[in-house]
Protein backbone atom coordinates (compact mmCIF):
# COMPACT_ATOMS: atom_id res chain seq x y z
CA UNK A 1 0.00 0.00 0.00
CA UNK A 2 3.03 2.31 0.78
CA UNK A 3 4.36 1.62 -2.60
CA UNK A 4 0.99 2.57 -4.21
CA UNK A 5 0.47 5.81 -1.99
CA UNK A 6 4.37 6.62 -2.98
CA UNK A 7 3.66 6.54 -6.29
CA UNK A 8 0.87 8.64 -6.34
CA UNK A 9 2.51 11.11 -4.48
CA UNK A 10 6.07 10.76 -7.11
CA UNK A 11 3.25 11.40 -9.93
CA UNK A 12 3.18 14.94 -9.05
CA UNK A 13 7.10 15.12 -9.92
CA UNK A 14 6.25 13.47 -13.19
CA UNK A 15 4.27 16.09 -14.55
CA UNK A 16 6.73 19.24 -13.78
CA UNK A 17 9.34 16.52 -15.79
CA UNK A 18 6.68 16.05 -18.68
CA UNK A 19 6.39 20.03 -18.86
CA UNK A 20 9.86 20.72 -18.83
CA UNK A 21 10.71 18.35 -21.53
CA UNK A 22 7.91 19.45 -23.37
CA UNK A 23 8.44 22.88 -23.21
CA UNK A 24 12.22 22.13 -23.46
CA UNK A 25 12.31 19.85 -26.63
CA UNK A 26 9.82 21.85 -28.59
CA UNK A 27 11.26 25.49 -27.70
CA UNK A 28 15.01 23.64 -28.66
CA UNK A 29 13.56 23.18 -32.17
CA UNK A 30 12.24 26.39 -32.50
CA UNK A 31 15.70 27.92 -31.18
CA UNK A 32 17.57 25.76 -33.76
CA UNK A 33 15.37 27.78 -36.71
CA UNK A 34 15.29 31.37 -34.88
CA UNK A 35 18.64 32.97 -32.87
CA UNK A 36 18.01 33.23 -29.09
CA UNK A 37 19.31 36.97 -29.69
CA UNK A 38 16.62 38.17 -32.54
CA UNK A 39 14.10 36.22 -29.85
CA UNK A 40 14.49 38.74 -26.96
CA UNK A 41 15.90 41.99 -29.00
CA UNK A 42 13.49 41.66 -31.84
CA UNK A 43 10.96 44.82 -31.75
CA UNK A 44 8.52 42.74 -33.88
CA UNK A 45 6.22 39.11 -33.03
CA UNK A 46 4.92 37.99 -36.63
CA UNK A 47 5.28 34.57 -37.21
CA UNK A 48 2.45 33.44 -39.37
CA UNK A 49 3.28 36.64 -41.75
CA UNK A 50 5.20 36.43 -45.16
CA UNK A 51 7.80 38.37 -43.46
CA UNK A 52 8.22 36.97 -40.18
CA UNK A 53 9.72 38.25 -37.04
CA UNK A 54 10.16 36.73 -33.46
CA UNK A 55 10.59 39.30 -30.72
CA UNK A 56 8.90 38.01 -27.75
CA UNK A 57 9.68 41.33 -25.90
CA UNK A 58 6.45 42.23 -27.82
CA UNK A 59 3.84 39.31 -26.25
CA UNK A 60 5.85 40.21 -23.29
CA UNK A 61 5.28 43.98 -23.11
CA UNK A 62 1.00 43.04 -23.54
CA UNK A 63 1.70 40.44 -20.83
CA UNK A 64 3.41 42.81 -18.17
CA UNK A 65 1.30 45.82 -19.34
CA UNK A 66 -1.80 43.86 -18.19
CA UNK A 67 -0.36 42.09 -15.31
CA UNK A 68 0.95 45.74 -13.28
CA UNK A 69 -2.71 47.10 -14.22
CA UNK A 70 -3.92 44.31 -11.99
CA UNK A 71 -1.82 44.81 -9.55
CA UNK A 72 -2.22 48.16 -9.58
CA UNK A 73 -5.90 47.32 -8.80
CA UNK A 74 -5.34 44.44 -6.47
CA UNK A 75 -2.57 45.36 -4.14
CA UNK A 76 -3.84 48.60 -2.80
CA UNK A 77 -7.48 46.69 -2.37
CA UNK A 78 -6.02 43.59 -1.48
CA UNK A 79 -4.01 44.79 1.42
CA UNK A 80 -6.71 47.18 2.94
CA UNK A 81 -8.93 44.07 2.94
CA UNK A 82 -6.49 41.96 4.48
CA UNK A 83 -5.30 44.50 7.50
CA UNK A 84 -9.25 44.89 7.45
CA UNK A 85 -9.71 41.43 8.04
CA UNK A 86 -6.92 40.59 10.39
CA UNK A 87 -6.98 43.89 12.56
CA UNK A 88 -10.41 45.24 12.50
CA UNK A 89 -13.34 43.06 11.57
CA UNK A 90 -14.78 40.97 14.72
CA UNK A 91 -14.35 37.08 13.95
CA UNK A 92 -17.73 36.21 13.56
CA UNK A 93 -17.68 38.72 10.71
CA UNK A 94 -14.68 37.79 9.17
CA UNK A 95 -15.92 34.09 8.96
CA UNK A 96 -19.03 35.42 7.01
CA UNK A 97 -17.02 37.84 4.53
CA UNK A 98 -14.29 35.24 3.53
CA UNK A 99 -16.74 32.72 1.76
CA UNK A 100 -18.05 35.89 -0.33
CA UNK A 101 -14.38 36.37 -1.21
CA UNK A 102 -14.15 32.93 -2.26
CA UNK A 103 -16.99 33.25 -4.39
CA UNK A 104 -15.30 35.64 -6.57
CA UNK A 105 -12.33 33.25 -6.96
CA UNK A 106 -14.52 30.31 -8.38
CA UNK A 107 -16.02 32.60 -10.90
CA UNK A 108 -14.86 30.92 -14.44
CA UNK A 109 -12.23 32.66 -15.89
CA UNK A 110 -14.34 32.56 -19.41
CA UNK A 111 -16.85 34.36 -17.57
CA UNK A 112 -14.39 37.44 -16.20
CA UNK A 113 -13.74 37.38 -20.12
CA UNK A 114 -17.18 38.60 -21.27
CA UNK A 115 -17.90 40.45 -18.23
CA UNK A 116 -14.85 42.63 -19.22
CA UNK A 117 -15.38 42.81 -23.01
CA UNK A 118 -19.33 43.46 -23.15
CA UNK A 119 -20.36 44.77 -19.68
CA UNK A 120 -17.05 46.72 -18.39
CA UNK A 121 -15.54 48.05 -21.83
CA UNK A 122 -18.54 50.16 -22.83
CA UNK A 123 -18.77 51.30 -19.78
CA UNK A 124 -15.27 52.65 -19.65
CA UNK A 125 -15.86 53.64 -22.85
CA UNK A 126 -18.63 56.76 -21.93
CA UNK A 127 -15.53 58.04 -19.26
CA UNK A 128 -12.18 57.43 -21.51
CA UNK A 129 -12.96 58.50 -24.57
CA UNK A 130 -9.55 56.84 -26.37
CA UNK A 131 -10.74 53.54 -25.34
CA UNK A 132 -10.64 51.05 -28.04
CA UNK A 133 -12.99 48.39 -28.07
CA UNK A 134 -9.91 45.76 -27.17
CA UNK A 135 -7.51 47.19 -24.77
CA UNK A 136 -5.61 46.09 -21.98
CA UNK A 137 -6.50 48.38 -19.32
CA UNK A 138 -10.19 46.55 -18.86
CA UNK A 139 -8.73 42.99 -18.91
CA UNK A 140 -6.20 44.32 -16.44
CA UNK A 141 -8.56 45.51 -14.05
CA UNK A 142 -10.70 42.63 -14.34
CA UNK A 143 -8.02 40.58 -13.90
CA UNK A 144 -6.95 42.39 -10.63
CA UNK A 145 -10.38 41.93 -8.94
CA UNK A 146 -9.39 37.93 -9.93
CA UNK A 147 -6.28 37.65 -8.25
CA UNK A 148 -7.68 40.08 -5.52
CA UNK A 149 -9.42 36.79 -2.78
CA UNK A 150 -6.26 35.82 -3.39
CA UNK A 151 -4.09 38.29 -2.61
CA UNK A 152 -6.22 38.76 0.45
CA UNK A 153 -6.53 35.53 1.74
CA UNK A 154 -2.49 35.18 1.43
CA UNK A 155 -1.74 38.05 3.09
CA UNK A 156 -4.02 37.90 6.23
CA UNK A 157 -2.39 34.33 6.57
CA UNK A 158 0.26 36.19 7.22
CA UNK A 159 -0.90 39.02 9.25
CA UNK A 160 -2.19 36.34 11.40
CA UNK A 161 0.68 34.31 11.98
CA UNK A 162 2.38 37.27 13.44
CA UNK A 163 1.86 36.59 17.30
CA UNK A 164 -0.94 38.20 19.77
CA UNK A 165 1.92 39.11 21.85
CA UNK A 166 3.22 42.39 19.72
CA UNK A 167 -0.15 43.52 19.29
CA UNK A 168 -1.11 43.46 23.02
CA UNK A 169 2.32 44.96 23.02
CA UNK A 170 1.14 48.14 21.26
CA UNK A 171 -2.33 48.24 22.39
CA UNK A 172 -0.74 48.27 25.97
CA UNK A 173 1.34 50.99 24.46
CA UNK A 174 -2.11 53.10 23.60
CA UNK A 175 -1.40 52.37 19.68
CA UNK A 176 -4.82 52.43 17.59
CA UNK A 177 -5.97 49.26 15.76
CA UNK A 178 -4.45 51.04 12.75
CA UNK A 179 -1.08 52.45 13.87
CA UNK A 180 -0.51 48.55 15.41
CA UNK A 181 -1.48 47.20 11.91
CA UNK A 182 1.16 49.61 10.05
CA UNK A 183 3.45 49.80 13.05
CA UNK A 184 3.43 46.57 14.30
CA UNK A 185 1.65 43.73 12.28
CA UNK A 186 2.73 44.84 8.49
CA UNK A 187 6.63 44.95 9.28
CA UNK A 188 6.53 41.45 10.89
CA UNK A 189 3.92 39.95 8.20
CA UNK A 190 6.72 41.74 5.55
CA UNK A 191 8.08 38.81 3.69
CA UNK A 192 4.48 37.10 4.00
CA UNK A 193 2.77 40.00 2.11
CA UNK A 194 5.21 40.08 -0.33
CA UNK A 195 4.74 36.74 -0.74
CA UNK A 196 1.22 37.92 -1.98
CA UNK A 197 1.88 40.13 -4.29
CA UNK A 198 4.49 38.14 -5.99
CA UNK A 199 2.23 35.00 -5.54
CA UNK A 200 -0.55 37.58 -7.55
CA UNK A 201 1.63 38.74 -10.12
CA UNK A 202 2.73 34.94 -10.98
CA UNK A 203 -1.33 34.64 -11.54
CA UNK A 204 -1.52 37.74 -13.87
CA UNK A 205 1.02 36.53 -16.15
CA UNK A 206 -0.28 33.20 -16.43
CA UNK A 207 -4.15 34.27 -16.74
CA UNK A 208 -5.32 33.59 -20.33
CA UNK A 209 -9.18 33.97 -21.07
CA UNK A 210 -9.67 37.33 -20.04
CA UNK A 211 -6.99 38.61 -22.45
CA UNK A 212 -7.88 36.26 -25.17
CA UNK A 213 -11.36 37.49 -25.08
CA UNK A 214 -11.00 41.35 -24.02
CA UNK A 215 -7.21 42.42 -25.19
CA UNK A 216 -6.99 41.86 -28.47
CA UNK A 217 -5.06 39.41 -30.94
CA UNK A 218 -2.23 41.78 -32.16
CA UNK A 219 1.17 41.49 -31.27
CA UNK A 220 2.67 44.73 -30.93
CA UNK A 221 4.45 46.57 -28.21
CA UNK A 222 2.13 47.61 -25.45
CA UNK A 223 3.10 51.10 -24.53
CA UNK A 224 0.04 52.27 -24.58
CA UNK A 225 -2.91 50.70 -22.43
CA UNK A 226 -5.87 51.83 -24.23
CA UNK A 227 -5.36 49.99 -26.93
CA UNK A 228 -5.52 46.39 -27.51
CA UNK A 229 -2.40 44.28 -27.85
CA UNK A 230 -1.72 40.49 -27.24
CA UNK A 231 -0.09 38.77 -24.78
CA UNK A 232 1.62 35.50 -24.28
CA UNK A 233 -1.18 33.64 -23.17
CA UNK A 234 -3.14 35.41 -25.78
CA UNK A 235 -1.06 34.54 -28.73
CA UNK A 236 -0.64 30.67 -27.46
CA UNK A 237 -4.53 30.73 -27.83
CA UNK A 238 -4.69 32.54 -31.01
CA UNK A 239 -2.57 29.93 -32.87
CA UNK A 240 -4.23 26.65 -30.80
CA UNK A 241 -7.66 28.39 -32.54
CA UNK A 242 -5.99 28.19 -35.96
CA UNK A 243 -5.49 24.74 -38.31
CA UNK A 244 -1.40 24.92 -37.34
CA UNK A 245 0.62 21.76 -38.63
CA UNK A 246 2.51 20.01 -35.93
CA UNK A 247 6.24 21.15 -36.42
CA UNK A 248 5.87 23.79 -38.49
CA UNK A 249 7.60 27.26 -37.22
CA UNK A 250 4.19 28.59 -35.89
CA UNK A 251 3.50 25.72 -33.99
CA UNK A 252 6.64 25.70 -31.98
CA UNK A 253 6.61 29.54 -31.41
CA UNK A 254 3.47 28.29 -28.53
CA UNK A 255 6.34 26.42 -27.17
CA UNK A 256 9.06 28.93 -27.01
CA UNK A 257 6.09 31.29 -25.72
CA UNK A 258 4.89 28.52 -23.25
CA UNK A 259 8.98 28.78 -22.17
CA UNK A 260 9.10 31.70 -21.67
CA UNK A 261 5.31 32.01 -19.55
CA UNK A 262 6.52 29.08 -17.72
CA UNK A 263 10.01 30.84 -16.55
CA UNK A 264 8.16 33.86 -15.92
CA UNK A 265 5.98 32.40 -13.44
CA UNK A 266 8.22 30.05 -12.14
CA UNK A 267 10.47 32.22 -10.50
CA UNK A 268 8.40 33.98 -9.42
CA UNK A 269 6.74 30.98 -7.42
CA UNK A 270 10.20 30.43 -6.25
CA UNK A 271 10.75 33.90 -4.87
CA UNK A 272 7.36 33.56 -3.37
CA UNK A 273 7.86 30.26 -1.67
CA UNK A 274 11.13 31.21 -0.41
CA UNK A 275 9.93 34.28 1.47
CA UNK A 276 6.96 32.64 2.78
CA UNK A 277 9.16 30.11 4.30
CA UNK A 278 10.93 32.55 5.84
CA UNK A 279 8.35 34.18 7.96
CA UNK A 280 6.88 30.91 9.20
CA UNK A 281 10.43 30.13 10.31
CA UNK A 282 10.71 33.10 11.57
CA UNK A 283 7.86 32.71 14.36
CA UNK B 1 10.76 53.83 15.88
CA UNK B 2 9.12 56.95 14.70
CA UNK B 3 7.31 59.63 16.86
CA UNK B 4 3.34 58.34 16.57
CA UNK B 5 2.20 61.89 14.82
CA UNK B 6 4.06 62.99 11.37
CA UNK B 7 5.46 66.73 12.74
CA UNK B 8 3.30 69.51 12.00
CA UNK B 9 4.67 72.85 11.51
CA UNK B 10 2.40 73.41 14.50
CA UNK B 11 2.92 71.41 17.76
CA UNK B 12 -0.18 69.67 18.36
CA UNK B 13 -1.30 68.63 21.79
CA UNK B 14 -1.20 64.98 23.28
CA UNK B 15 -5.39 65.28 23.00
CA UNK B 16 -5.05 66.20 19.24
CA UNK B 17 -2.78 63.89 18.72
CA UNK B 18 -5.03 60.88 19.90
CA UNK B 19 -8.38 62.33 18.58
CA UNK B 20 -6.44 62.17 15.04
CA UNK B 21 -4.95 58.74 15.16
CA UNK B 22 -8.89 57.91 16.39
CA UNK B 23 -10.03 59.57 13.15
CA UNK B 24 -7.85 57.86 10.83
CA UNK B 25 -8.35 54.33 12.82
CA UNK B 26 -12.47 54.65 12.10
CA UNK B 27 -11.89 56.43 8.45
CA UNK B 28 -9.60 52.88 7.86
CA UNK B 29 -12.10 50.59 8.99
CA UNK B 30 -14.64 52.86 6.84
CA UNK B 31 -12.31 52.27 4.02
CA UNK B 32 -12.17 48.71 4.09
CA UNK B 33 -16.00 48.33 4.54
CA UNK B 34 -16.14 50.22 1.56
CA UNK B 35 -13.33 47.97 -0.44
CA UNK B 36 -15.66 44.69 0.47
CA UNK B 37 -18.82 46.59 -0.68
CA UNK B 38 -17.16 47.45 -3.98
CA UNK B 39 -15.71 44.25 -4.70
CA UNK B 40 -19.51 42.66 -3.60
CA UNK B 41 -21.13 44.89 -5.81
CA UNK B 42 -19.06 43.80 -8.30
CA UNK B 43 -19.40 40.10 -8.33
CA UNK B 44 -22.85 41.19 -7.96
CA UNK B 45 -22.65 42.97 -10.98
CA UNK B 46 -21.19 40.04 -12.97
CA UNK B 47 -24.35 37.68 -12.00
CA UNK B 48 -26.97 40.26 -12.84
CA UNK B 49 -25.31 40.89 -16.24
CA UNK B 50 -25.34 37.38 -16.80
CA UNK B 51 -28.63 37.10 -16.09
CA UNK B 52 -30.01 40.43 -18.15
CA UNK B 53 -28.18 39.14 -20.93
CA UNK B 54 -28.74 35.14 -20.97
CA UNK B 55 -31.56 34.07 -18.58
CA UNK B 56 -34.35 34.86 -21.49
CA UNK B 57 -32.13 32.42 -24.02
CA UNK B 58 -32.31 29.35 -21.92
CA UNK B 59 -35.53 27.02 -22.43
CA UNK B 60 -35.35 23.44 -23.24
CA UNK B 61 -34.23 24.02 -26.90
CA UNK B 62 -31.09 25.62 -25.91
CA UNK B 63 -30.23 22.74 -23.59
CA UNK B 64 -31.26 19.93 -26.66
CA UNK B 65 -29.96 21.19 -29.27
CA UNK B 66 -26.29 21.22 -31.07
CA UNK B 67 -24.08 24.38 -31.37
CA UNK B 68 -25.44 26.00 -35.73
CA UNK B 69 -24.63 28.44 -37.51
CA UNK B 70 -27.90 30.50 -36.61
CA UNK B 71 -27.44 31.83 -33.90
CA UNK B 72 -31.56 31.43 -32.73
CA UNK B 73 -31.08 27.83 -33.50
CA UNK B 74 -27.78 27.12 -31.76
CA UNK B 75 -27.68 25.33 -28.48
CA UNK B 76 -25.65 23.44 -26.08
CA UNK B 77 -26.44 19.99 -26.34
CA UNK B 78 -22.77 18.35 -27.49
CA UNK B 79 -21.45 21.27 -24.72
CA UNK B 80 -22.83 19.90 -21.52
CA UNK B 81 -23.15 16.34 -22.38
CA UNK B 82 -19.10 17.07 -23.28
CA UNK B 83 -18.70 18.60 -19.92
CA UNK B 84 -20.15 15.94 -17.99
CA UNK B 85 -17.95 13.40 -19.39
CA UNK B 86 -14.87 15.17 -19.23
CA UNK B 87 -15.39 16.31 -15.69
CA UNK B 88 -16.11 11.77 -14.94
CA UNK B 89 -12.76 10.98 -16.66
CA UNK B 90 -11.38 14.08 -14.66
CA UNK B 91 -12.82 12.96 -11.06
CA UNK B 92 -11.80 9.36 -11.47
CA UNK B 93 -8.25 10.64 -11.95
CA UNK B 94 -7.91 12.97 -9.72
CA UNK B 95 -9.80 12.30 -6.83
CA UNK B 96 -7.97 8.54 -6.15
CA UNK B 97 -4.61 10.09 -6.89
CA UNK B 98 -4.89 13.56 -5.06
CA UNK B 99 -5.98 11.58 -1.74
CA UNK B 100 -3.24 8.66 -2.01
CA UNK B 101 -0.91 11.76 -2.63
CA UNK B 102 -1.88 13.28 0.27
CA UNK B 103 -2.17 10.25 2.84
CA UNK B 104 1.75 8.96 1.38
CA UNK B 105 2.87 12.77 2.43
CA UNK B 106 1.21 13.34 5.61
CA UNK B 107 0.97 9.42 7.05
CA UNK B 108 3.94 7.78 5.49
CA UNK B 109 6.82 10.05 4.26
CA UNK B 110 9.84 10.00 5.86
CA UNK B 111 11.46 13.24 6.38
CA UNK B 112 14.32 12.90 3.71
CA UNK B 113 15.37 15.11 0.63
CA UNK B 114 12.74 12.97 -1.82
CA UNK B 115 9.72 14.43 0.41
CA UNK B 116 10.82 17.55 0.68
CA UNK B 117 11.32 17.49 -3.26
CA UNK B 118 7.85 16.28 -3.47
CA UNK B 119 6.53 18.89 -0.87
CA UNK B 120 8.24 21.64 -3.04
CA UNK B 121 6.92 20.56 -6.61
CA UNK B 122 3.43 20.14 -5.66
CA UNK B 123 3.50 23.57 -4.17
CA UNK B 124 4.96 24.48 -7.46
CA UNK B 125 2.46 22.79 -9.70
CA UNK B 126 -0.57 24.86 -8.02
CA UNK B 127 0.99 27.80 -9.64
CA UNK B 128 1.63 26.82 -12.98
CA UNK B 129 -0.48 28.47 -15.31
CA UNK B 130 -3.14 26.17 -16.84
CA UNK B 131 -2.41 26.66 -20.21
CA UNK B 132 0.90 25.36 -19.41
CA UNK B 133 -0.80 22.70 -18.54
CA UNK B 134 -2.50 22.37 -22.01
CA UNK B 135 0.84 22.70 -23.86
CA UNK B 136 1.96 19.29 -21.96
CA UNK B 137 -1.05 17.45 -23.08
CA UNK B 138 -0.88 18.49 -26.44
CA UNK B 139 3.30 18.08 -26.76
CA UNK B 140 2.79 14.16 -24.77
CA UNK B 141 -0.58 13.22 -25.03
CA UNK B 142 -1.64 14.63 -28.25
CA UNK B 143 1.89 14.61 -30.44
CA UNK B 144 4.17 12.35 -28.67
CA UNK B 145 1.40 9.49 -27.53
CA UNK B 146 -0.94 9.74 -30.87
CA UNK B 147 -3.82 10.11 -28.62
CA UNK B 148 -5.77 13.04 -30.40
CA UNK B 149 -8.20 15.53 -28.79
CA UNK B 150 -10.11 13.32 -27.68
CA UNK B 151 -12.54 13.44 -24.08
CA UNK B 152 -9.52 11.17 -22.33
CA UNK B 153 -7.37 13.21 -22.66
CA UNK B 154 -9.47 16.60 -21.98
CA UNK B 155 -9.88 14.98 -18.62
CA UNK B 156 -6.43 13.82 -18.13
CA UNK B 157 -5.04 17.09 -18.90
CA UNK B 158 -7.85 18.73 -16.55
CA UNK B 159 -7.26 16.35 -13.83
CA UNK B 160 -3.39 17.12 -13.35
CA UNK B 161 -4.44 20.59 -13.03
CA UNK B 162 -6.50 20.40 -10.09
CA UNK B 163 -4.02 17.74 -8.81
CA UNK B 164 -2.32 20.10 -6.45
CA UNK B 165 -5.67 21.51 -5.00
CA UNK B 166 -6.74 18.23 -4.15
CA UNK B 167 -3.58 17.13 -2.28
CA UNK B 168 -3.46 19.64 -0.26
CA UNK B 169 -6.97 19.89 1.07
CA UNK B 170 -6.45 16.14 1.69
CA UNK B 171 -3.09 16.93 4.04
CA UNK B 172 -4.95 19.81 5.49
CA UNK B 173 -8.01 17.25 6.32
CA UNK B 174 -5.37 14.49 7.61
CA UNK B 175 -3.57 17.37 9.66
CA UNK B 176 -6.27 18.64 11.38
CA UNK B 177 -6.78 14.71 12.99
CA UNK B 178 -6.16 14.53 16.39
CA UNK B 179 -3.28 12.66 17.22
CA UNK B 180 -5.31 10.78 19.91
CA UNK B 181 -7.55 8.57 17.22
CA UNK B 182 -4.02 6.95 15.59
CA UNK B 183 -3.06 6.60 19.45
CA UNK B 184 -6.28 4.83 20.12
CA UNK B 185 -6.26 2.84 16.79
CA UNK B 186 -2.45 1.76 17.72
CA UNK B 187 -3.65 1.23 21.33
CA UNK B 188 -6.38 -1.43 19.69
CA UNK B 189 -3.28 -3.23 17.52
CA UNK B 190 -3.99 -1.66 14.24
CA UNK B 191 -1.54 -1.40 11.70
CA UNK B 192 -0.51 1.69 9.84
CA UNK B 193 -2.64 0.80 6.78
CA UNK B 194 -5.31 -0.36 9.36
CA UNK B 195 -5.61 2.98 10.93
CA UNK B 196 -5.32 4.86 7.56
CA UNK B 197 -7.99 3.48 5.91
CA UNK B 198 -10.57 2.72 8.96
CA UNK B 199 -9.71 5.90 10.84
CA UNK B 200 -7.81 8.58 9.41
CA UNK B 201 -9.50 8.76 5.84
CA UNK B 202 -13.43 8.90 7.39
CA UNK B 203 -12.68 11.40 9.26
CA UNK B 204 -10.80 13.49 7.03
CA UNK B 205 -13.74 12.52 3.98
CA UNK B 206 -15.39 15.93 4.52
CA UNK B 207 -12.55 18.05 4.14
CA UNK B 208 -11.21 15.78 1.23
CA UNK B 209 -14.73 16.28 -0.53
CA UNK B 210 -14.56 20.05 -0.02
CA UNK B 211 -11.16 19.70 -1.75
CA UNK B 212 -12.54 17.90 -4.76
CA UNK B 213 -15.58 20.29 -5.30
CA UNK B 214 -13.41 23.32 -5.10
CA UNK B 215 -11.15 21.25 -7.49
CA UNK B 216 -13.93 20.21 -9.76
CA UNK B 217 -15.59 23.91 -10.23
CA UNK B 218 -12.18 24.68 -10.92
CA UNK B 219 -11.88 21.84 -13.45
CA UNK B 220 -15.28 23.00 -14.88
CA UNK B 221 -14.62 26.33 -16.05
CA UNK B 222 -11.15 26.15 -17.36
CA UNK B 223 -11.13 26.90 -21.00
CA UNK B 224 -7.14 27.62 -21.97
CA UNK B 225 -6.35 24.12 -21.61
CA UNK B 226 -8.73 22.64 -23.49
CA UNK B 227 -8.31 25.09 -26.51
CA UNK B 228 -4.32 24.38 -26.37
CA UNK B 229 -5.05 20.57 -26.73
CA UNK B 230 -7.28 21.81 -30.40
CA UNK B 231 -10.47 20.47 -28.91
CA UNK B 232 -12.69 21.58 -31.86
CA UNK B 233 -14.97 24.21 -30.94
CA UNK B 234 -18.15 22.97 -34.16
CA UNK B 235 -19.14 19.73 -32.76
CA UNK B 236 -23.01 18.97 -34.06
CA UNK B 237 -22.62 15.34 -32.25
CA UNK B 238 -22.60 13.65 -29.52
CA UNK B 239 -20.03 11.36 -28.09
CA UNK B 240 -20.86 7.24 -27.93
CA UNK B 241 -23.07 6.12 -25.75
CA UNK B 242 -21.50 4.58 -22.75
CA UNK B 243 -24.21 2.34 -22.39
CA UNK B 244 -25.59 -0.60 -24.59
CA UNK B 245 -28.21 -2.60 -24.62
CA UNK B 246 -25.63 -5.99 -24.95
CA UNK B 247 -23.17 -7.31 -22.75
CA UNK B 248 -21.34 -5.99 -20.89
CA UNK B 249 -23.74 -2.88 -21.55
CA UNK B 250 -21.01 -0.82 -20.27
CA UNK B 251 -18.46 0.82 -23.08
CA UNK B 252 -15.48 2.97 -23.52
CA UNK B 253 -15.46 4.22 -26.62
CA UNK B 254 -16.61 7.99 -25.86
CA UNK B 255 -13.35 7.98 -23.99
CA UNK B 256 -12.00 7.95 -27.77
CA UNK B 257 -14.39 10.74 -29.39
CA UNK B 258 -14.09 14.48 -29.76
CA UNK B 259 -15.93 16.52 -27.93
CA UNK B 260 -16.35 20.37 -26.75
CA UNK B 261 -17.24 21.60 -23.73
CA UNK B 262 -19.35 24.27 -22.00
CA UNK B 263 -16.66 27.22 -21.84
CA UNK B 264 -14.88 26.53 -25.07
CA UNK B 265 -18.68 26.92 -26.46
CA UNK B 266 -18.77 30.00 -24.37
CA UNK B 267 -15.66 31.30 -25.71
CA UNK B 268 -16.45 29.97 -29.53
CA UNK B 269 -19.98 32.13 -29.09
CA UNK B 270 -18.32 35.58 -27.40
CA UNK B 271 -15.41 35.98 -29.86
CA UNK B 272 -18.05 36.29 -32.66
CA UNK B 273 -18.66 39.75 -34.04
CA UNK B 274 -22.41 39.44 -33.81
CA UNK B 275 -24.49 39.96 -31.11
CA UNK B 276 -26.91 37.26 -31.09
CA UNK B 277 -24.36 35.10 -30.58
CA UNK B 278 -23.61 36.84 -27.38
CA UNK B 279 -26.67 36.31 -25.94
CA UNK B 280 -26.13 32.57 -26.45
CA UNK B 281 -22.57 33.02 -25.09
CA UNK B 282 -24.21 34.67 -21.78
CA UNK B 283 -26.60 31.82 -21.49
CA UNK B 284 -23.90 29.09 -20.94
CA UNK B 285 -22.02 31.75 -19.24
CA UNK B 286 -25.10 32.24 -16.57
CA UNK B 287 -25.48 27.81 -16.12
CA UNK B 288 -21.48 27.52 -16.22
CA UNK B 289 -21.90 30.44 -13.50
CA UNK B 290 -24.51 28.82 -11.43
CA UNK B 291 -22.62 25.32 -11.64
CA UNK B 292 -19.52 27.03 -10.27
CA UNK B 293 -20.96 29.32 -7.78
CA UNK B 294 -23.54 26.21 -6.53
CA UNK B 295 -20.24 24.05 -5.92
CA UNK B 296 -18.68 26.72 -3.87
CA UNK B 297 -21.56 27.34 -1.72
CA UNK B 298 -21.60 23.92 -0.89
CA UNK B 299 -17.64 23.62 -0.16
CA UNK B 300 -17.91 26.22 1.70
CA UNK B 301 -21.12 24.92 3.86
CA UNK B 302 -19.27 21.92 4.15
CA UNK B 303 -16.10 23.53 5.55
CA UNK B 304 -18.21 25.69 7.98
CA UNK B 305 -19.69 22.34 9.18
CA UNK B 306 -16.50 20.74 9.85
CA UNK B 307 -15.10 23.77 11.70
CA UNK B 308 -17.81 23.89 14.15
CA UNK B 309 -17.87 19.62 14.94
CA UNK B 310 -14.56 20.08 15.74
CA UNK B 311 -14.54 22.36 17.89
Amino acid sequence: MRVVLFLSAALSVLVTAGIVYVLLSESLKFFAQVSIISFLTDTQWTPVFQDKHFGIMTLVSGTLVSSLIALLVAIPAGTVLAIYLSEFARPQVRETIKPFLELIAGVPTVAFGYFALLFLTPIFQIFIPGLAGFNLLVPGIVMGIMILPYIVSVSEDAMRAVPAELREGAYALGFTRLQTATRVVIPGAFSGVTAAYILGMSRAVGETMVVAIAAGQQAKLALNPLEGAATITSYIVQISLGDVPHGSIAYLTIFAAGMTLFLMTFAFNILAFWLRQKYREFY
Amino acid sequence: MKPLAAQPSRRLSDAEIVARAHRSDRNFAILGLSVLVISMIVLLSLIVDFMVDGLGRIDLDFLTSFPSRRASEAGILSAWVGTTLVMLVTTALAVPLGVAAGLYLEEYAPRNWITHLIEINVTNLAGVPSIIYGLLALGLFVQSFAMGQTILVAGITLALLILPIIIVATREAVRSIPLEIREGAYALGADKWQTVSGYILPTARPGILTGAIVGMSRAIGETAPIITIGALTFIAFLPPSPVQDTFPFINFNWLNSPFTVMPIQMFNWVSRPQAAFHVNAAATGLILLLMTLLMNAIAIWLRYKIRRSMR
